[in-house]
């Protein structure tokens, strides 16, 4: 007789009872996850995967309907009471959630919330030998001076220590499965590739089973075993990671891989764009529910929803057609082609033109205390001294983690006020100098596109009013707005008659796309794209990218492009410009950057983005950063990275003097400028 | 931590010492002081009149910013609030006034606040049940009734109640019975006096805090840290108690400070109604015999009552909110 | 909740969330769904209906009486209930039903201009504070902060000497000016968190001025908010004028309101209960039915609150 797994769930399905219909969450999932194994499951949002891992914990609200079964060593879950169940949770099953902010109680300390959960298990446990514990586990999960941070409430952690201190709950009773649950989504990407690594280690001392839920295929690239991809509610295909990675068989698993930008391979073609939006899942269609959005779909699709087909060696997928790709007849570039570039427009764009030009730029916040008598207690170095140009038709990508300034810095370009330091620029003029009018005449060539495509359009106004705003500052009248908002709409890919209706009918993809529209409204020179990208789901990002590239050839215009994916940044910048605490510390046009990046915060941040390649994440050694950003007020002397700096502790005492008092500046280096003393003794490999 | 509540207390004791003054200016400006003497019969001589009202410092000949800055000066310098109409001290009339006013209003109030508490928390832990809609629907009615006509319609059901058990056993007109021997007899009659306005205190502030609570708890409830206590296996009812009710509680130190008003305005309405010689007595009697002196001491009581209970909610916030503390 | 303490975020509840990664469900629009919600909510109907019959009946409960409210019918002063006096008569033998009809017309006429009023009020003093930060804000929540330590109720009655004698519009006023502050602050700080969302920001780097953001913008944003503190505004007015007519410093006789009433009705309140009775339970009816309509509104608007909690 063989040993049951760890965990199986049976055909399990979730529905939630609402007003408007009965939401299906999850429809009947099947899997299974052995002792020691690490499976991840991915999905964009609302494709079931974190429901279903809910229903395994038995946290789900109590309106939700859940049938099929799970079994935890052969023995049945579902239908236990909450008693029963809280006695398996936190000891057999243990859960790490999305948001480190949210998920530990305010008014509780850390060691006390770690120990609560072992006194919970270990009722002859004593609070003494619990906090003892609640130390060790801290240490464990690297939080420096663990005696000292175990009296701290969670407001007093950054969100990365927070995830740590959420990771030692959860191993603290040596759990045989650890769920985790988006667990790295909300931090940056330094952070993340720290917390991955302490939850590699965590399963390594506990011996658990790892099911990792997220939207990232390069995390689960580096770390998973096995994958499963969900879609609507199913899974449409799991399988050993290197056989999904390589040979995808389920269309939305290959448009998904193929829509990914890359850090090694991006910006050289086209991104493969995955058009539409996952179905509702309050009235499903019959038929296979990605049929809309499939290219190879054919008239059987309609009628009956495929199920999962075993393949070979474990893989399956729920495909009708999977047979022709599985033997190659269809390949996956038949199924989602790389489209063709549009043609340049007729434009012509004056590329030794200035559009923007930051000089020394400086912003300086006053931190203060006291409600009455306000005082000074320190001072915010958000924007340290900075330079950046853009010329005509040129796309300047800005990167950095949160909190280095780079947002502080868009702010300062579209506020046209004169700068505490330094000046500001746009085509040729400086903003200082401008007078009421002018400025806001200025203001039709500098637009923006934020990142949030729902917090971006306000709820209340139509799309044609929505797109029409900004010429409503310029006097544009009526029936011209309207032609004119007609013409963008067509311009970004939407019908025109959906100008009457409200931003919550639209997917992200598309409010996205009215957002670029209404940015468009004034036919400005530069445009301010403040991660544009990033809070969509992966699918919908490649068909945004391909469409500013586009409008950048047809309309000649300039970007300046704010975010963190540096993935995203390779694969639509000219050059690029990477932003550390306040100042510029690597820039250069952005092949050499990427192929040859000189300072060992580029590397480390390069070394840190996880590739959709299992083969490639295994044979990188990756250059981890020690500890969090440094809180922009403390005062740094010398290289205000060299307490991070994996380079640093590669340097003799002597070199590193240099780094402890002198503050390097931007220096040209090969083809691009890097602000760092010791390029020449970096023997670092960023990928 | 200390620093913070106590720049919080002088913060508050500026806003008290302006509105004493606003109180003293606005009663001086509005209330006329002489019009009591018309009615006289015989009418007092016009230099009686203002002989008078200079004793009292009232006199509106005298401008209005030298007759404030003398009563200011004299609350700082002889701690003396001046005189009322018929020449009692305001200081000692309203220290013995808010004796009996303070024994309504904190035991109303902190029966209201615990009872209210309960409800709120019990309510939002059964949502939508009966008892969640019981609740609901009473704190809503009690919330409908002015509390004047809560404490009216109190005194007809304690009447009919006496009637029916032919005996004095609720008792409904001033503090006590005069003239009673022996201390049990005393406590006794004191606690028959102070049943019916206690009720009715305390029910419009248990009312009040349930509905606050109750919607605190809710929003509390769906909050992630539930959800993490409960992966480390707490139940759900332990997860909402030892988390939920913990957490639920921050706000309510603020909603202690605003609702305090209602509450002091209810044993105000509630004195009055069932004859009790408090400070709200006080404050509504001197106004309409034109007292200047008696309506700006009240006007200091009720700013004193705010200072304190609001010094008391940041204290109590600050205690229970890490956050805050810095 | 949300209502009530501008520092707790809404949360996400997880099948909205579900159904669409925008969290706002496709084909209603926001207004269409408040109004599912509010449709579905027995209370809200319970209110309303109640609510509506209390208009009708102030507006034409007259024409169905035999006695105007200055009649005096001597013969029957001090009865109960009657087939003739329905609400029965007081003691100078005035119809009770007759007085109780005018009083309500008088209190819901105050009510329903002074809720609104001191919303009105809240909404631009809140909206301007926490759009234009800085000084302005701290004056103006400096001032809203000293409005509330002062005892509102007790600075009514010593203004009532100056609009005693004028016309009941200046007493609404009045009590409007004092309504307003709290939610003033709500209002305030969700401009606050409105002025960082993106798409004030953007509004703000085309060029829009500050009038046109906060009419176009902001004022919309909280119009559900705003709705809710009329309804419920409407209940503090009421019940500010009744305190304020029952001790003698609101409406004078002979006008009457359900507070005047109340007052005349109390001495003898235990030996004839219906002359302090029937006001009374009118009174505590519109209260009760308005504030119902309020809340179910609050529930219905509220993103937190629904039934898919747990």
């Amino acid at each position: 007789m063989t040993e049951p797994p760890l965990l199986e769930v049976r055909d399990l399905s979730v529905s939630f009872p609402q007003a408007s219909g009965i939401v299906r969450a999850v429809r009947g999932i099947s899997y299974t996850v052995n002792q020691g194994e690490f499976l991840g499951i991915v999905g964009e949002s609302g494709s079931g995967k974190s429901v279903s891992s809910m229903a395994v914990m038995g946290l789900l609200p109590r309106n939700a309907v859940v049938t099929g079964d799970v079994l935890l060593r052969g023995e049945s879950l579902l239908g236990r009471d909450d008693r029963e169940l809280s006695r398996l949770r936190g000891k057999e099953i243990a859960m790490i959630f999305q948001d480190p902010l949210s998920a530990l109680t305010p008014v509780y300390t850390v060691g006390n919330q770690i120990a609560e959960g072992l006194m919970l298990h270990d009722k002859g446990l004593g609070a003494k030998a619990a906090a003892v514990r609640a130390v060790e586990l801290l240490r464990v999960v690297g939080i420096p001076a663990p005696e000292r941070r175990v009296n701290a409430f969670p407001h007093e952690f950054s969100g990365g220590m927070r995830q740590r201190v959420m990771i030692a709950i959860a191993i603290a009773n040596d759990p045989n499965l650890i769920i985790a649950d988006e667990p790295t989504t909300a931090l940056d990407v330094t952070i993340q590739a720290q917390i991955l690594e302490v939850l590699q280690k965590a399963k390594e001392l506990t011996g658990a089973a790892v099911v990792l839920i997220t939207h990232d295929l390069g995390v689960v690239a580096g770390n998973a075993d096995r994958i499963a991809v969900m879609y609507a509610g199913k899974l449409v295909e799991t399988g050993a990671v290197d056989d999904v990675f390589t040979r995808p068989v389920m269309p939305y698993t290959i448009g998904l891989l193929r829509s990914v930008p890359n850090l090694v391979t991006a910006g050289r073609t086209r991104l493969v764009p995955l058009e539409g939006r996952p179905p509702s899942l309050s009235n499903l269609p019959p038929g296979c529910p990605f049929e809309p959005r499939c290219p190879i779909a054919v008239s059987a699709c309609t009628t009956e929803e495929p199920p999962l087909l075993q393949l070979r060696g474990g893989h399956d997928a729920a495909c009708i057609r999977a047979g022709e790709i599985e033997s190659g007849v269809l390949h996956p570039s038949d199924v989602f082609p790389r489209p063709e570039p549009v043609a340049e427009g007729a434009k012509v764009v004056n590329e030794r033109e200035s559009i923007l030009s930051i000089n020394g730029l400086v912003k300086h916040f006053p931190l203060t205390a006291g409600m009455v008598f306000k005082k000074q207690i320190g001072t915010v170095k958000a924007v340290d001294g900075i330079d950046l140009e853009i010329r005509g038709g040129e796309v300047l990508g800005l990167v950095g983690e949160s909190g280095c300034g780079k947002s502080t810095t868009i702010l300062e370009v579209l506020e046209m006020t004169s700068p505490q330091v330094g000046s500001i620029t746009i085509a040729g003029r400086d903003v200082a100098e401008l007078s009421k009018a002018e400025r806001l005449s200025m203001r039709k060539d500098v637009q923006i596109v934020f990142q949030d495509p729902m917090a971006a359009l306000d709820p209340r106004l139509t799309i044609e009013d929505i797109v029409g705003e900004p010429l409503t500052v310029h006097g544009t009248s009526r029936t011209e707005r309207r032609r004119r908002v007609a013409e963008l709409l067509d311009l970004v890919g939407l019908e025109h008659t959906m100008a009457g209706r409200y931003p919550h009918e639209f997917s992200g993809g598309q409010r996205q796309r009215v957002g670029i529209a209404r940015a468009l409204a004034t036919s400005p020179k530069l445009l301010v794209l403040d991660e544009p990208v990033s809070a969509l789901d992966v699918s919908i990002q490649a068909g945004i990218m391909n469409l500013l590239e586009d409008l950048k050839l047809q309309l000649g215009l300039s970007y300046l492009f704010v975010a963190h994916d540096l993935a995203v940044v390779r694969q639509i910048a000219d050059t690029v410009a990477v932003m550390y605490l306040g100042r510029i510390v690597e820039s250069g046009e952005v092949g050499e950057v990427f192929a040859r990046p000189h300072h060992p915060y580029t590397q480390a941040l390069m070394s840190a983005v996880p590739i959709p390649d299992p083969e490639a994440e295994r044979s990188r050694v990756r250059i981890l950063l020690d500890g969090d950003l440094p809180s922009p007020t403390d005062e740094i002397s010398g290289c205000n990275f060299h307490g991070r700096c994996p380079l640093f502790k590669l340097l003799d005492p002597a070199r590193q003097q240099r780094c402890l008092t002198e503050d390097p500046h931007l220096r040209v280096i090969d083809t691009t400028s890097a602000a760092c003393h010791h390029v020449d003794q970096n023997t670092l490999q960023p990928l | 931590m200390i620093l913070y509540t106590v720049r919080r207390f002088i913060n508050y004791l500026i806003l008290t010492v302006l509105a004493t003054v606003i109180g003293y200016v606005l009663a001086s400006a509005v209330l006329s002081p002489a019009a009591r003497f018309y009615g006289k019969n015989p009418r007092p001589s016009d230099a009686a009149i203002e002989a008078s009202l200079r004793r009292l410092g009232v006199d509106p000949n005298v401008p209005l910013l030298q007759r404030t800055w003398e009563w200011m000066s004299n609350i700082f310098l002889h701690g003396s609030f001046g005189l009322e109409n018929n020449l009692d001290p305001v200081g000692h009339d309203m220290l013995v006034r808010s004796g009996i006013s303070l024994q309504l209003l904190l035991i109303g109030s902190l029966l209201g606040a615990l009872l209210g508490v309960s409800f709120g928390v019990w309510g939002a832990v059964r949502q939508y049940r009966l008892s969640d809609q019981v609740v609901t629907y009473a704190s809503y009615l009690i919330l409908a009734t002015p509390v004047f006509v809560f404490g009216v319609i109190l005194m007809i059901l304690a009447t009919n109640f006496n009637d029916a058990v032919s005996k004095q056993v609720i008792a409904f007109t001033g503090q006590y019975t005069p003239g009673l021997d022996g201390t049990w007899n005393i406590v006794l009659d004191r606690v028959s006096h102070l049943f019916l306005p206690t009720i009715a205190l305390a029910a419009l502030g248990a009312a009040e805090y349930s509905r606050y609570q109750r919607n605190a708890m809710l929003d509390v409830l769906s909050a992630d840290y539930i959800r993490t206590a409960r992966s480390k296996g707490r139940t759900r009812g332990s997860a909402m108690v030892r988390h939920g009710v913990r957490v639920a509680l921050i706000p309510m130190s603020t909603y202690f400070a605003y609702s305090f008003g209602t509450l002091v305005a209810g044993s105000t309405f509630l004195e009055l109604i069932f004859s009790w010689h408090g400070m709200g007595e006080l404050a509504l009697t001197s106004i309409t015999e034109n007292d200047v002196n008696a309506t700006a001491g009240s006007v200091f009581y009720l700013s004193i009552l705010v200072l304190i209970s609001s010094t008391l909610a940041e204290v109590l916030y600050a205690a229970l909110d890490p956050r805050v503390r810095i | 909740m949300a209502l009530l303490d501008p520092t707790t975020q809404g949360e996400v509840d997880l099948t909205a969330a579900l159904v669409d990664p925008g969290k706002a469900p496709r084909n209603s629009s926001r207004a269409r769904l408040i109004w599912l919600r509010l449709r579905s909510t027995p209370r809200f109907w319970v209110g309303a209906v109640i609510v509506v019959g209390m208009i009708v009946w102030a507006i034409a409960g007259l024409w169905i009486a035999k006695w105007s409210p200055l009649d005096q019918d001597l013969i029957n002063s001090s009865t109960g209930p009657s087939t003739s006096h329905w609400f029965g008569t007081d003691d100078i033998g005035q119809d009770i039903y007759a007085e109780t009809v005018s009083g309500l017309r008088k209190s819901l006429v105050i009510g329903l201009i002074a809720g609104p009023v001191g919303t009105l009020i809240a909404a631009f003093v809140g909206a301007f504070a926490g759009y234009l930060g800085g000084k302005a804000d701290a004056v103006i929540s400096w001032l809203i902060n000293f409005l509330l330590v002062l005892p509102a109720f007790f600075i009514l009655v010593l203004l009532s000497p100056v609009f005693k004698s004028l016309s009941f519009l200046v007493l609404t006023a009045f009590i409007a000016m004092f309504s307003w502050m709290i939610m003033a602050q709500v209002i305030r700080a969700q401009t606050k968190s409105l002025r960082d969302r993106e798409f004030v920001k953007a509004a703000r780097f085309m060029g829009v001025g500050t009038p046109t953001i906060i009419r176009r913008h902001i004022l919309p944003n909280v119009a559900s908010l705003l709705i809710i503190d009329a309804t419920l505004g409407v209940v503090a007015a009421i019940d500010s004028e009744t305190a304020l007519s029952y001790f003698g410093f609101g409406i004078q006789r002979p006008q009457v309101s359900l507070g005047v009433l109340l007052a005349d009705g109390t001495p003898s309140a235990t030996t004839r209960p219906w002359m302090f009775l029937f006001p009374a339970i009118v009174l505590i009816v519109l209260l009760f039915a308005v504030s119902l309509v309020g809340d179910a509104l609050r529930d219905a608007v509220d993103p937190t609150s629904g039934n898919t909690r747990d």
